[in-house]
């Protein structure tokens, strides 16, 4: 089920080459060549409108709602082109999970959002094996203990924090590879942020995961590698420690510390 | 490079320099009236030498605390962080060379009482040498120089070779006359003090170059041979 | 220097400010009165309206019936006593109530008298008695106090809505009559009842007769008619062009059309019915079928645009969440886009069926103004509807109609208000937040 039990740590999961996105008219991306490595977190940062966010949905295809989207170069995931033919995207979400930026529970009760994905890619044999899959999920994403009591409660009803968990544990259920992460913790406050951050910290073990974030501090915190975007251009990518430390390109060190533009 | 977004926080780290640049300053005119308290045998510059470090210990707090002040507030990233993390660094090696010169004061006003005398000259060289690299350095700090650090930091040899020299004339000095073992003493603990002035000099050197350029200088430290020197 | 100019500025402005301040306040001050003073005035207007409504339609929730005593006599109902069910039916119970009001307030009556007599009630009493009869036979040969549902000029006299003087405008009752009347008010053999006959029956020429049960089922089989055209379609619509459709010259083209459709007069979509429906496909004319497929026609394009506003309504967050765990598009509208658009669907539906019930003129062009005494009893039958038996009550002479047009009136605006009502309820208990 998990292809990253094979996947040695660090080898590269997913690997962009030349690749372009337009909207309409407008360029987003130029030409970024990135390898995100299994079982490691890997943060995307740069100003607003650099192209971090267009990546990630690239990658599992949520561009394709937009309209007059078009990607071109290469995007694969354990080397098969993302957007190739026979890629159905249906069965590439349900292999590249995702957690947005402001929590998004669907209006239904804690059990039905975490059992959605499950249902729909009919996962569960029965309702004893859903459940089993509901309560692990909830587990993984540390939402258990809160909620094992109002199981049947609406998702709306949790607070912000416990909300974003949810939608973690959401994701989680359908046990994908990647999970993206679009600003998880933009609308949460630093507590809850806290509990997301340890949690990204322990899916890391089981999951290669992408998060775009705003917060330097965040992707400090949280990531193994992390990647700056500028102007739609990728213009350095390094561990962590790197980059915050001794980023090598100017753009970079500018924008890391504080004195952009 | 350009300045942050936010100006305050650019006074703050030109404060921090600021600060800096004034210690080390002190802590050089310390060094060199000390130097010539030792050769002039100034008993009052000697004890202006010893007054004077309290002045340098108050600087090094104050760097303290403003450094963790920009940490905990302004949680500074790449250069900016390298550059308060050196400067709480630096700030402490001053603050030693400042205790060494405050040291070599203490020593002069005893040497300046004993009845006996020994040359001087070797050690003053010595000091003179070390005060010079002290100056570079700081000089480098000021101009954010890397290739005048890498300088400096090469010359810590020529120091322990002339160190090497000035212990060996002081251990023959008192073999062959033993009334000025007593002098002779304090000297060669003066001259271990100085060499060890350099070593921090050398330190400065070497986070001078992190803060610069994110990485320690390549290579091992240049170390002369100071078999005679017991650590 | 630079703090002593700073000082000086502040102060300026807050002078300038204050000055300023009872002038803004004044401005605030008549923009509310002038708001208030509109919301008064239409509120009053509404008031006017209902008030009047409701002070000329309540008696028509009324009906005066007279006591008169009745012999069944057996020669006039069953000469023969065969007791033959024919017989019974067809016997003369006009002349049985015309004899027990001969008995009761002017035995020694000649004919005119006894016209004048027969016309204090309505043909219903004849009706009445041939029910009892038919039902018990027994009844033949006894007597029994009957009270028996008065003529409309009667009625209209004895609520009070035309003066009793002799030859007042709209009074029609003659000296005689008018006597009569007194006699009976003294002897306490007047009295004023709920109308039942209001609710249960259809148009008559007979005031007093007539009833709105007729028109109301024929309401509802055209706005059952039209629910079942205009939702389904309606809904599906929306989808498509909410959801599914690209963006371009043709989906435009559509929208900008839809748009037009909502505001084209409602009598052109009567036209256009007239035109498909009854001479292209031959449908039967005054039926609540066609009826109901022009008014789907006219709720049509309200229901699509409340539809789409509902679908918008839903954040694109639910839909991204769902797409984001692999849903196909049909699964994301299907779970979860179309249950939260839902209640703004059927809110939307539901005014537009509230406007649908009140429309009258396509329905005139598809000949449903014709005058219909019998319940509908399938949606192919002729039959009226609310409106437009107001507007034909509305139109005739007698006297009597006015109270009955006032109280239709009353009972449709009933209709859509509980119709309204059931809209804010479906939109309050669905609302949700995200």
């Amino acid at each position: 089920m998990n292809m990253n039990a094979v996947l040695p740590q660090g080898s590269s999961k997913i690997s962009a080459k030349a690749l372009d996105v337009h909207y309409s008219e407008k360029q987003a991306l130029f030409g970024v060549d990135l390898d995100i490595r299994a079982g490691e977190v890997t943060a995307l940062i740069g100003p607003s409108g650099c192209g971090k966010s267009t990546f990630l949905r690239c990658i599992n295809r949520m561009n394709d709602l937009v309209d007059g989207a078009r990607v071109s170069g290469s995007l694969t995931l354990d080397g098969t082109d993302i957007y190739d033919r026979i890629i159905d995207v249906v069965q590439l979400r349900a292999r590249v999970g995702m957690v947005f930026q402001k929590p998004n529970p669907f209006p239904k009760s804690i059990y039905d959002n975490v059992a959605y994905g499950p249902r729909i890619h009919g996962l569960a044999q029965d309702q004893a094996e859903l459940d089993e899959i509901v309560m692990t999920s909830l587990e993984k994403a540390g939402l258990l203990n809160e909620v094992k009591d109002r199981l049947q409660e609406s998702g709306t009803s949790l607070s912000g924090g416990q909300q974003q968990r949810l939608c973690i544990a959401r994701a989680i259920a359908v046990e994908p590879e990647v999970i993206l992460m679009d600003e998880p913790c933009s609308a949460l406050d630093p507590i809850a942020t806290a509990k997301v951050e340890e949690l990204i910290d322990e899916l890391r073990e089981n999951f290669t995961i992408v998060i775009v974030t705003h917060s330097m501090q965040q992707a400090a915190r949280v990531s193994q590698r992390t990647a700056f975007f500028h102007l739609g251009k990728l213009i350095e990518v390094g561990d962590t420690e790197q980059i915050f430390t001794n980023p090598q390109q100017p753009l970079t060190q500018g924008y890391i510390t504080g004195r952009f533009g | 490079m350009s300045d942050h977004t936010v100006k305050s926080y650019d006074e703050e780290l030109a404060h921090l320099t600021s600060i800096l640049a004034r210690m080390g300053g002190m802590a050089e005119a310390q060094f060199a009236a000390g130097i010539q308290a030792l050769s002039k045998r100034d008993d009052d510059l000697a004890q202006r030498v010893i007054d004077g470090d309290s002045r340098i210990d108050e600087l090094d707090q104050e760097i303290q605390t403003f450094a963790v002040r920009l940490l905990a507030l302004r949680q500074p990233m790449a250069s900016d962080l390298r550059q308060i993390v050196s400067a709480l660094n630096i700030s402490g090696e001053i603050e030693r060379i400042g205790d060494y010169a405050a040291n070599l004061g203490k020593r002069c006003l005893i040497l300046n009482h004993l009845p006996v005398t020994a040359p001087v000259a070797g050690v003053v060289r010595l000091a003179e040498l070390v005060r010079s690299l002290v100056k570079d350095i700081l000089d480098a700090y000021l101009e954010q120089d890397v290739e005048k650090a890498i300088r400096v930091w090469s010359r810590d040899e020529e120091v322990d070779e002339m160190y090497n020299g000035v212990f060996r004339e002081l251990i023959d000095q008192m073999t062959e006359d033993s009334g000025t073992i007593t002098a002779s003493t304090h000297l060669l603990f003066i001259a271990k003090n100085v060499e060890r002035i350099g070593d921090h000099a050398t330190n400065i050197a070497e986070t001078l170059h992190f803060q610069i350029l994110g990485t320690q200088p390549k290579g091992a430290r240049p170390k002369g041979n100071t078999v005679g020197a017991p650590e | 220097m630079t703090e002593m100019a700073q000082t000086t500025a502040a102060t300026r402005t807050a002078e300038t400010v204050a000055s300023r301040l009872s002038r803004r306040y004044a401005a605030e001050r008549r923009f509310r009165a002038l708001g208030l003073g509109s919301i008064l005035l239409s509120v009053g207007f509404l008031a006017l309206l209902l008030g009047s409504i409701i002070d000329k339609g309540w008696t028509g929730f009324l009906q005066t019936q007279i006591a008169i005593e009745i012999a069944f006599d057996p020669q006039v109902i069953d000469p023969d006593g065969s007791r033959d069910p024919v017989t019974l039916d067809t016997a003369d119970y006009a002349a049985l109530v015309r004899n027990g009001l001969v008995a009761r307030l002017a035995p020694e009556a000649d004919r005119a008298t006894r016209r004048d007599l027969s016309a204090l009630v309505s043909t219903m009493a004849a009706n009445q008695l041939r029910h009892m009869v038919t039902n018990d036979p027994s009844l033949i040969g006894t007597r029994a106090t009957l009270w028996l549902l008065a003529s409309d000029k009667l009625d209209m006299v004895v609520k009070g809505q035309v003066p009793r003087q002799l030859g007042a405008d709209g009074n029609s009752l003659n000296d005689r009559q008018l006597g009569w009347l007194g006699e009976l008010e003294q002897a306490g053999q007047t009295r004023k009842t709920f109308n039942a006959t209001f609710f249960i029956s259809g148009d008559s020429r007979a005031p007093e007769q007539a009833g709105i049960w007729g028109a109301v089922v024929g309401s509802f089989f055209s706005l059952a008619i039209t629910l079942l055209v205009s939702f389904p379609l309606g809904v599906a619509t929306a989808v498509y062009l909410e959801e599914f459709a690209p963006s371009n010259r043709w989906t435009n083209l559509i929208e900008v059309n839809i748009n037009n459709l909502a505001a084209v007069p409602s009598v052109v979509f009567g036209l256009l019915g007239l035109a498909v429906f009854l001479n292209v496909f031959h449908m039967p004319r005054s039926a609540p079928l066609v009826g109901g497929l022009v008014l789907a026609l006219i709720c049509l394009p309200t229901i699509i645009i409340a539809g789409r506003a509902a679908l918008k309504a839903v954040p694109p967050s639910i839909r991204q969440a769902a797409a984001g765990l692999g849903a196909s598009p049909l699964q994301i509208v299907a779970h979860h886009v179309l249950p939260l658009a839902m209640p703004g669907m059927l809110t939307g539906t539901i005014l537009g069926m509230a406007r649908a019930l009140g429309e009258t003129a396509p329905l005139l062009m598809i000949g449903m103004v014709a005058f219909i005494v019998d319940i509908p009893k399938s949606p192919l039958d002729p039959s009226a509807v609310l409106p437009v038996q107001i507007y034909l009550w509305a139109g005739s002479t007698e006297r009597a109609f006015v109270e009955k047009t006032s109280a239709a009136i009353i009972v449709l605006l009933l209709f859509l208000v509980s119709m309204n009502m059931v809209a804010i309820v479906l939109r309050k208990k669905f609302e949700r937040r995200w």
